[in-house]
């Protein structure tokens, strides 16, 4: 029997990587940021119903990027073991450092399995604290599995790179909400004015996918603004 | 693997504990049926729960009282849960099973939500509800009963919505009031007098006290108000824009007038 051809792993890893970015490059791109209230999440969606954001648990929300059918299943995850280890604990006990464990040793797991196609996903899993004075929490989570904190903002996407560097020079903290949804907007806008003008992508309220994590809120901080709500906001 | 495709879509959060931590439910499989009976005084037990319909949405309410035979088992019992921001439980039976039943009811609610990114239908909880009580039937025989009433503003009928229980899950739809409990008969004498269709808010929230107050004044499982320790009946108003718990100091004020009113004569 002939042995098999050997490869080496750092050869598998960058092969598997590249596949990766091939996918993820395309992929369009959320925006997090903090606002006086807590954290704003914004998304390039034109779909109504198909969502790139989502509610995981009380003070816990979910960004994605990538394959929808691949974080699609990571959000269902997540809001499961969620609520699971609240029932079995207490509902304070389940935490964005938590989740983003159990999210990364699952990407990475997946990743580094040899015969296992990798996840093409990128997401980001944000904590608002009740108290305005304690930090919030914003962990990325890379197609990998590796994960870091993120502080005030955070992007995921093709095109992350550049948008970060635009929000590194017009964020600034303690904005009102109308204040952050406007900077996200105007972002997205001046990334796509970059690109030509026939694969430019419009933003408009349709176009936006927007929610928050409001400190003020009851149990549930998260809430989803509807497009009208959003064309009062900006444009 | 973490997630098993089979597994992904489910939005019924209860067969996904059944699967994955049958130790976080009670199991009536694990309840021999031939073992005797559990006498239901070694239980929390007794109270009055109640819900009425007003013009713009229902109110629903309990009274705060568990009972231990003839002891007084918890005197801040809460009987009486949010579900969502349309709609809410209250429970009637043995402590332990009946919250958790609301517990486990609500984490159901949410998760279909959160799963779906829409809500279930009014009719939709109350009809998962009517199975979890079928589900309990073996635990029920055995003493261990949960009766809830679940109430709810359905936006599609644009009104406020009533539906009571059996403990084999048989679930009926009351278009007016509904009082359930050791004090339950009390409380429905009460608001067969003090109903009118199409009420107003602060009639139907005044017929709730009354009512609460007349099943206290009867039964000895019920609890009346606690002025000496600030303790007052749960009480929440459902409608359009969502869902409050009454103010404590509005139910106090009410109870003070009406206790001057009963002195006086």
């Amino acid at each position: 029997m002939p042995s098999p051809y050997y490869v080496s792993p750092e050869q598998i890893m960058q092969d598997k990587s590249e596949f990766v970015h091939k996918g993820i490059d395309q992929a369009k791109e959320v925006i997090v940021l903090e606002y006086k209230n807590g954290i704003v999440l914004v998304a390039e969606n034109p779909l109504s119903t198909v969502f790139k954001i989502s509610e995981i648990y009380d003070r816990i929300g979910f960004a994605a990027t990538g394959l929808y059918r691949e974080y699609e299943s990571l959000r269902f995850v997540g809001i499961r073991d969620a609520e699971i280890k609240g029932l079995t604990y207490t509902r304070q006990d389940v935490t964005a450092k938590w989740l983003t464990n159990v999210y990364s040793q699952y990407i990475g797991s997946i990743f580094w399995q040899m015969d296992a196609k990798p996840l093409e996903v990128e997401l980001l899993v944000c904590e608002v604290s009740e108290d305005a004075t304690q930090p919030n929490n914003i962990y990325h989570i890379s197609f990998d599995g590796t994960f870091w904190e993120e502080q005030s903002s955070a992007v995921i996407g093709g095109r992350s790179d550049e948008i970060a560097q635009i929000l590194e020079e017009t964020f600034q903290t303690g904005l009102a909400l109308p204040e952050a949804i406007n900077l996200a907007a105007e972002t997205f806008a001046t990334i796509e004015n970059s690109v030509d003008e026939v694969d430019r992508y419009n933003i408009s309220p349709e176009t936006l996918e927007v929610a928050v994590l409001d400190r003020h809120q009851n149990r549930r901080k998260f809430r989803r603004l509807t497009t009208e709500e959003v064309a009062e906001i900006s444009f | 693997m973490f997630l098993d495709p089979s597994e992904y879509g489910t939005n019924d959060f209860l067969q996904i504990l059944k699967q994955r931590r049958p130790d976080l439910i009670h199991s009536p499989a694990s309840i021999v049926v031939s073992a005797p009976r559990l006498e239901a005084d070694h239980y929390l037990e007794g109270t009055t729960i109640l819900a009425i319909i007003y013009a713009d949405g229902v109110i629903i309410a309990g009274d705060r009282q568990a009972t231990a035979g003839f002891q007084v088992g918890e005197r801040r019992v809460q009987k009486v849960y949010e579900v969502d921001i349309h709609s809410a439980i209250a429970i009637a039976g043995v402590a332990g099973p009946c919250i958790e039943m609301a517990k486990l009811f609500q984490t159901q609610v949410e998760f279909y939500e959160k799963i779906e990114g829409t809500r279930l239908s009014l009719e939709g909880k109350a009809s998962y509800l009517s199975n979890m009580l079928k589900t309990n039937l073996p635990m029920a025989m055995q003493g261990l009963i949960v009766i809830p009433i679940f109430a709810g503003y359905d936006s599609k009928h644009q009104s406020g919505r009533i539906f009571k229980y059996d403990i084999t899950g048989g679930r009926y739809e009351e278009e007016d009031y509904y009082a359930e409990g050791s004090g339950g008969k009390d409380a429905r004498s009460a608001l067969k007098k003090l109903y009118r269709p199409g009420m107003s808010q602060g009639d139907a929230l005044n017929a709730v006290l009354h009512a609460l107050w007349d099943a206290a004044d009867e039964d000895l499982g019920t609890a009346g108000p606690d002025l000496l320790r600030n303790i007052y009946p749960t009480v929440h108003i459902i409608d359009q824009s969502g869902i409050s718990e009454a103010n404590s100091e509005t139910i106090k004020s009410f109870y003070t007038d009406l206790f001057q009113t009963l002195v006086q004569g």
